[in-house]
């Protein structure tokens, strides 16, 4: 038994390591960080212990804007992209022909750089000395714009920002809807169409209730995906977000770390535990919502 | 009665499904456009036009000569190779010990390993950030990939694969005197083979279009991976304006994994959809 435990402990090793040195050990760090005061890199001295730096954080413009824009992304884009997703899924499963082509089309901004793919909508909405770009093109078909999508009014640039994001999250939901849609039994079909069940109610009475834990998942996963928007953003806005006026919670702790305004862990660290608490609590308000409202079977 | 009714439905249903596909692979188009037109061409349409008479290679060979596209290139195959096969080394090994040995303590083990699982990254960056500049491994292939390795969600996934192989041939093996690695090599691999590649293909990509740990600890242009690339190639690359060449590198930049996608196309998708998140 012994040397069965050290065997069993040597397969673990490498796991082991890795995981203490870059996860369990940070996660103990980060907590430590966010409490320390004026924390210095070169150094590694601090002067006090305290929630200075969560005061800071709060109380600092740019966070407040990551904030904001952080939180208009979530309820635009978890909805939208969620219920867009289910209408093409719904459609997906009715047809025969050409679904798998549709299906492997669907899914190609799952595989894409998001970095590469965001500077071709970056070139598409922006506006240059030399050409208005392919949208304004579109728009002034209609009698409209021509509007700067990339550096100018709010508005704007969050339409771009949450259509992006939007566009990039579709794949992974229009996939797992498909195969929870595939997977409802045949036989309440069967039975509905025997009874003569409109189109509708059957969708509202069966389909729906049956893939609603498949939407539960999908909206959990999305607040929680776009919680932590960040590269999306720098795609199309550049590296400088906080200049734009776009920089999202992740964006605003990378920079207190690194760049031209870095060189603060400990305000990093403080703003990264806001947001585990932000999304944790709200993981769990969902879940609490949830259980009351979706129909699980066995 | 609902015959008719799916003659109005049907139509509109490919019309709906016919838009969304047009607006996924639009910027796709507009991205292998792009980087065929000329550089004066393109500058000179103030409406830009949705083809081109005179397509050019010209901006793929500026592309490789005017930025050190190839270096990043070859940069983010190495650390993707890298990042895998140790992933998978990783992986595998413990997901063999949790599916198979017997050890105290395994079940406790176990649920730590699991509630890894809810820890974001963004929280566990900062510390390693610092570690990685306190070890001197900014700028270093050693720092961008270790950092880069773990993945509980996959040892994880490997463990129920693993523990579907049945116990008999592992006593039959144990009876011919097999050794437990011989034994994990010769037949669990082989037996999970799929799990094994879909794993091997979603960290590939993962690792392909990671942004954020190499651009912190890289700002060496030497040690540039693709994302960080393409980023600076937009900020001082070509001059900002020479839009077709940054096109031509964008393509350069998405086509292994489109690719890669057309290829394994269902093992991909079905990897995907057992839980695969992005990012």
């Amino acid at each position: 038994m012994e040397h069965k435990n050290i065997k069993a402990w040597l397969y673990l090793l490498p796991a082991l390591l890795f995981l203490g040195v870059f996860m369990v050990y940070p996660l103990i760090d980060v907590f430590i960080y966010s409490f320390e005061e004026s924390y210095n890199f070169a150094s590694q001295t601090y002067t006090g212990t305290g929630s200075y730096n969560y005061s800071y954080v709060l109380r600092d413009p740019y966070f407040l804007q990551a904030l904001k824009n952080t939180f208009l992304l979530v309820v635009i884009t978890v909805p939208v992209s969620t219920g867009l997703a289910l209408l093409i899924s719904v459609g997906l499963s009715s047809i025969k022909p050409l679904r798998q082509l549709y299906q492997t089309v669907f899914f190609l901004p799952y595989v894409t750089n998001t970095l590469a793919v965001g500077l071709v909508f970056m070139i598409l909405f922006k506006r240059t000395p030399y050409t208005d770009g392919f949208v304004n093109l579109m728009l002034s078909w209609f009698g409209a714009g021509p509007i700067d999508f990339i550096d100018g009014s709010y508005a704007a640039k969050m339409f771009v920002m949450c259509l992006y994001t939007i566009w990039i999250v579709m794949p992974f939901k229009i996939l797992i809807l498909t195969s929870a849609l595939a997977s409802v039994n045949q036989t309440y079909y069967n039975a509905a169409r025997v009874d003569g069940t409109p189109a509708i109610r059957v969708f509202f009475r069966i389909t729906l209730p049956m893939i609603s834990p498949t939407l539960v998942y999908l909206v959990i996963t999305g607040f929680i995906g776009a919680f932590k928007a960040y590269s999306d953003e720098v795609a199309l806005f550049g590296t400088d977000l906080n200049a734009a006026g776009m920089n999202t919670i992740v964006g605003y702790v990378y920079d207190m770390l690194y760049g031209n305004s870095g060189g603060y862990p400990s305000y990093a660290s403080a703003a990264a535990i806001l947001l585990f608490a932000i999304v944790l609590t709200i993981t769990c308000i969902n879940l609490l919502v949830s259980r009351k409202h979706v129909h699980y079977i066995s | 009665m609902e015959k008719e009714k799916n003659f109005k439905l049907k139509p509109l249903t490919y019309v709906f499904l016919t838009l969304w596909a047009l607006i996924v692979l639009f910027p796709f188009y507009w991205m292998v456009l792009t980087s065929v037109k000329g550089y004066g061409a393109y500058n000179s349409e103030y409406i830009p036009k949705l083809y081109t008479l005179s397509p050019t290679l010209q901006n793929y060979a500026d592309a490789f000569t005017a930025v050190p596209l190839a270096r990043y290139f070859v940069n983010t195959v190495f650390f993707t190779v890298a990042t895998t096969l140790i992933m998978l080394a990783v992986t595998i090994l413990a997901a063999y010990a949790f599916a198979r040995l017997d050890f105290r303590g395994k079940n406790l083990v176990f649920v730590l390993f699991l509630s890894l699982m809810m820890i974001p990254n963004e929280l566990v960056i900062i510390t390693n950030y610092v570690t990685v500049t306190n070890l001197d491994l900014r700028n270093t292939f050693t720092g961008l990939i270790l950092p880069s390795v773990t993945s509980v969600f996959y040892i994880y996934l490997l463990k129920e694969n693993f523990e579907q192989v049945p116990d008999q041939l592992y006593y039959a093996a144990k009876v011919d005197g097999t050794s437990d690695l011989k034994y994990l090599f010769k037949v669990m691999i082989p037996i999970c083979k799929p799990t094994i590649v879909t794993i091997t293909i979603l960290k590939a990509i993962e690792c392909w279009n990671s942004y954020v740990w190499p651009r912190l600890v890289t700002d060496d242009e030497n040690y540039f991976l693709v994302s960080n690339g393409i980023q600076s190639i937009r900020e001082n690359g070509f001059g900002r304006e020479n839009i077709p060449a940054m096109m031509a590198a964008v393509v350069v930049i998405s086509l292994p994994l489109i690719l890669l996608f057309l290829v394994f196309r269902h093992m991909i998708m079905a990897g995907v959809s057992r839980g695969g998140t992005k990012g």
